[in-house]
C-alpha cells in the first residue's frame, strides 16, 4: 500500500514504528505533487523550503509528545491567510500578497504539528462551482481531467483526490466544500456556522462562511475537525460551546435512528443517477437498523434566490476593502482618486466577483433594499425554520449532494444561473447555517456521486456517525482516480 | 419583469467602483437581468408577518474590557504596501 493511500491513523503507525519519519512523509508528498499537480492543479504556492525545516524538527518530538495528526501534511485553501506564505483567494487583486498574520485555524494546525505544504487553487474569492473563476489556474477533476473538480474549493478536493495530500482545509459559503467533495469522491464537512473560526478567512459573505476539512475518509474528518474547532476571541460570531472529541461519535451503530429525506432534493434536474445513489445508500442505513421517511423542506425552491441576493449583496461589502492602497495589485492608470478606485478594482477582480459586487449594489441600494435584501432575510428565515421542524422528528436529513457529477471545463462558464442551480441542494444548509457532509455514494459513467447527510445545530457528532457508519459498510471511498496508477509514493 | 438598462448597470458599477466599458455594460445588463428576473420568484411569497434572519445564531456584540493592547510592529503593516516612505503609504498623486 502506497503512503498515498493510508489515513492518518495508518501514518502514525509507521511513525510510531519508527519504518518513516516525518522528513521522509514530507519529501515523498512534495514528490507527489511535484508529478502529479502538472496535470492536476490543484497547487497556488508550495511551502517546501519551510515544511522540509518544520519537518526535521518535528522528527526529535518523542512519540508521547504527538497527537493524532502529528507529522501529517494538509494544503490550505488559498482564501486562508497563512503568514509568509503567498495568499491570493485566486485573485489577480492579491497577487504578490504576502499575509503578516495566521489565521487562527492554520496556528491550530501548527499547534496539532501538521505540516503545511501548500496553498489549494479555488474560484476568485470563493464565488463559483468549477474552479475556472480563478485568475491563475484551471483545477482538474482528478477522475476526468476534461471535467471541473467543482468549487470553489476545487483545488483543495483535487489534491485529496490525486492523494497528493491526504488532508485540506475548504471553505463552504453556499457548497464549496460538498459540492466539490462530492464531484472528486472525497469527504467534505461543512460544520456548524461559529464551530470555526473565521479569523483570517478572507470574507466571501461572512453571514455564511465556515471553513471545514476535506479528506478521503470519514474517520481523518473528524480528526481534523477536532484540531481547527473552537470558540476564537477574534472572531465574534464563533460560537463558545464546548467542542466534542468527533472521532468518539464514530460508533457504527446508527439503530433507530431517524432520516427525514427531502421530496424537493429529488425534484426536477436531479439526475437519475444521482437520485439512484441516494435511494440505494438509504437502503444500506436500513440495513444498519436506521428509518426513513420522505418530509418535505418547502421552501428549498427559493433558497438559491435568497442566497444570491444575501450573498452577493454581502461579498459587495467585504470586497470594498480592495483598493490598492495599502496592499494588492494597484493600477498604473489614474488621473483621480476616483480613477484609482474604479481602475484597480476593474483591473484586479474577474467578471464573476465583478458580477456579484455588482449584484449586491444592486440590491442594496436605495428604491431596491426592500424588493431585494431585505425580502431575501425575511425567506432566510422561513428556509431556517423548515430545517427547525424537521429535526424535531429527524436525527438527520439526507439527499444527493449536488444534481449531477462533474461537468466539462467549459461546458457552463459562460451561464451563471445554470452554473449557480449547481448549488441548489447545498446552499439550504449554508442559509440555516447547520453542519452537513458529503461523501462518496457512487459513480455515474465513471465520476463520483456525493450523499449529503444534513444535520441539527452543533450536531456535527450524529452527521459524523451516520456518514461513518455508511462508509463502513460501502467500498466507494477505496475507490481510487487514474492519476494515482503508477505515481510517486 | 424588471429591464436591466445599460445605464442602470454604469450607475450600480460606479457605486461599487468599478469602471466598465460600454460593451461589458451592455454584457452585464443581460446577465444581470437574467439574474434579478429569476430571484423575482421570492415574490410569490407572503412574507408580511415574516422576520428577517441577518444572522443564524443569537448574537450578542461582544464587549472587551477597555484597556490597550499593542498594535502590530509598522514594518510589518508596511509589508504589502507598494510604496511607502517615512512610515506612510505612498500613492499617485491625485490632487493638482
Amino acid at each position: 500500500m502506497k503512503l498515498a493511500d493510508k489515513t492518518a491513523n495508518e501514518l502514525q503507525e509507521l511513525l510510531h514504528s519508527k519504518e518513516l519519519t516525518i522528513a521522509e512523509l514530507t519529501e515523498a508528498t512534495f514528490k507527489r505533487i511535484k508529478e502529479l499537480d502538472p496535470k492536476v492543479d490543484a497547487f497556488l504556492a508550495l511551502n517546501e523550503e519551510q515544511a522540509t525545516k518544520q519537518a526535521a524538527e518535528m522528527d526529535q518530538t518523542d512519540a508521547t509528545e504527538r497527537g493524532p495528526l502529528y507529522g501529517l501534511p494538509i494544503g490550505v485553501k488559498d482564501n486562508i491567510v497563512t503568514e509568509g506564505l503567498e495568499t491570493t483567494a485566486s485573485s489577480l487583486i492579491l497577487k504578490g500578497f504576502n499575509p503578516i498574520y495566521n489565521a487562527t485555524v492554520v496556528d491550530k494546525l501548527r499547534e496539532a504539528g501538521m505540516v503545511i505544504v501548500g496553498k489549494l487553487n479555488m474560484d476568485e474569492f470563493a464565488m463559483g462551482s468549477s474552479n475556472e473563476n480563478s485568475y491563475y489556474k484551471n483545477t482538474k477533476n482528478p477522475w476526468n481531467l476534461e471535467t471541473v473538480p467543482g468549487g470553489s474549493s476545487g483545488g483543495s478536493a483535487a489534491a485529496v483526490a490525486a492523494g497528493e495530500v491526504p488532508f485540506t482545509l475548504g471553505s463552504d459559503t453556499g457548497g464549496s466544500i460538498r459540492q466539490p467533495a462530492a464531484f472528486c469522491g472525497v469527504v467534505g464537512m461543512k460544520p456548524t456556522y461559529g464551530r470555526v473560526s473565521r479569523f483570517g478567512l478572507i470574507a466571501y459573505a461572512s453571514s455564511f462562511d465556515q471553513i471545514g476539512p476535506i479528506t478521503r475518509t470519514v474517520k481523518d474528518n473528524a480528526l481534523l475537525l477536532n484540531a481547527i474547532s473552537g470558540h476564537d476571541e477574534k472572531d465574534s460570531t464563533s460560537a463558545n460551546v464546548e467542542v466534542p472529541d468527533f472521532t468518539a461519535a464514530l460508533t457504527g451503530d446508527i439503530e433507530g435512528l431517524r432520516i427525514g429525506v427531502p421530496k424537493e432534493y429529488f425534484a426536477e434536474g436531479v439526475s437519475e443517477a444521482s437520485k439512484q445513489a441516494v435511494k440505494d445508500a438509504l437502503k444500506v442505513l436500513e440495513e444498519k437498523g436506521a428509518t426513513w421517511e420522505e418530509i418535505s423542506l418547502p421552501h428549498s425552491k427559493y433558497a438559491l434566490s435568497t442566497y444570491y441576493i444575501l450573498a452577493s449583496s454581502e461579498a459587495s461589502s467585504n470586497l470594498s476593502r480592495f483598493d490598492g492602497i495599502r496592499y494588492g495589485y494597484r493600477t498604473e492608470k489614474a488621473g483621480s482618486l476616483l480613477e484609482f478606485y474604479m481602475n484597480t478594482r476593474s483591473e484586479g477582480f474577474g467578471d464573476e466577483v465583478k458580477r456579484r459586487i455588482m449584484l449586491g449594489t444592486y440590491a442594496l441600494s436605495s428604491g431596491y433594499y426592500d424588493a431585494y435584501y431585505k425580502k431575501a432575510q425575511k425567506v432566510r428565515t422561513l428556509i431556517k425554520q423548515d430545517f427547525d421542524k424537521a429535526f424535531e422528528n429527524f436525527d438527520v436529513i439526507v439527499g444527493p449532494t449536488t444534481p449531477t457529477p462533474a461537468f466539462k471545463i467549459g461546458e457552463i462558464i459562460d451561464d451563471p444561473l445554470t452554473m449557480y442551480a449547481n448549488d441548489i441542494l447545498t446552499i439550504p444548509v449554508n442559509l440555516a447555517g447547520v453542519p452537513a457532509i458529503s461523501v462518496p455514494c457512487g459513480f455515474d459513467n465513471g465520476l463520483p456521486l456525493g450523499l449529503q447527510i444534513i444535520g441539527n445545530y452543533f450536531d456535527e457528532e450524529t452527521v459524523y456517525r451516520v456518514a461513518d457508519a455508511f462508509e463502513q459498510a460501502t467500498e466507494f471511498h477505496k475507490e481510487t482516480p487514474q492519476t494515482w496508477e503508477g505515481a510517486a509514493q | 419583469m424588471a429591464k436591466m438598462t445599460k445605464e442602470e448597470v454604469i450607475e450600480v458599477a460606479h457605486l461599487a467602483r468599478l469602471a466598465i466599458t460600454d460593451e461589458e455594460a451592455v454584457h452585464f445588463a443581460d446577465q444581470l437581468e437574467a439574474i434579478t428576473n429569476a430571484m423575482e420568484l421570492l415574490n410569490e411569497l407572503d412574507t408580511e408577518n415574516v422576520e428577517p434572519t441577518t444572522h443564524v445564531l443569537p448574537l450578542v456584540n461582544v464587549m472587551r474590557e477597555d484597556k490597550s493592547i499593542e498594535g502590530l510592529p509598522r514594518e510589518l503593516v508596511m509589508k504589502n504596501v507598494k510604496e511607502h516612505e517615512g512610515g506612510q503609504v505612498r500613492v499617485p498623486t491625485i490632487l493638482d
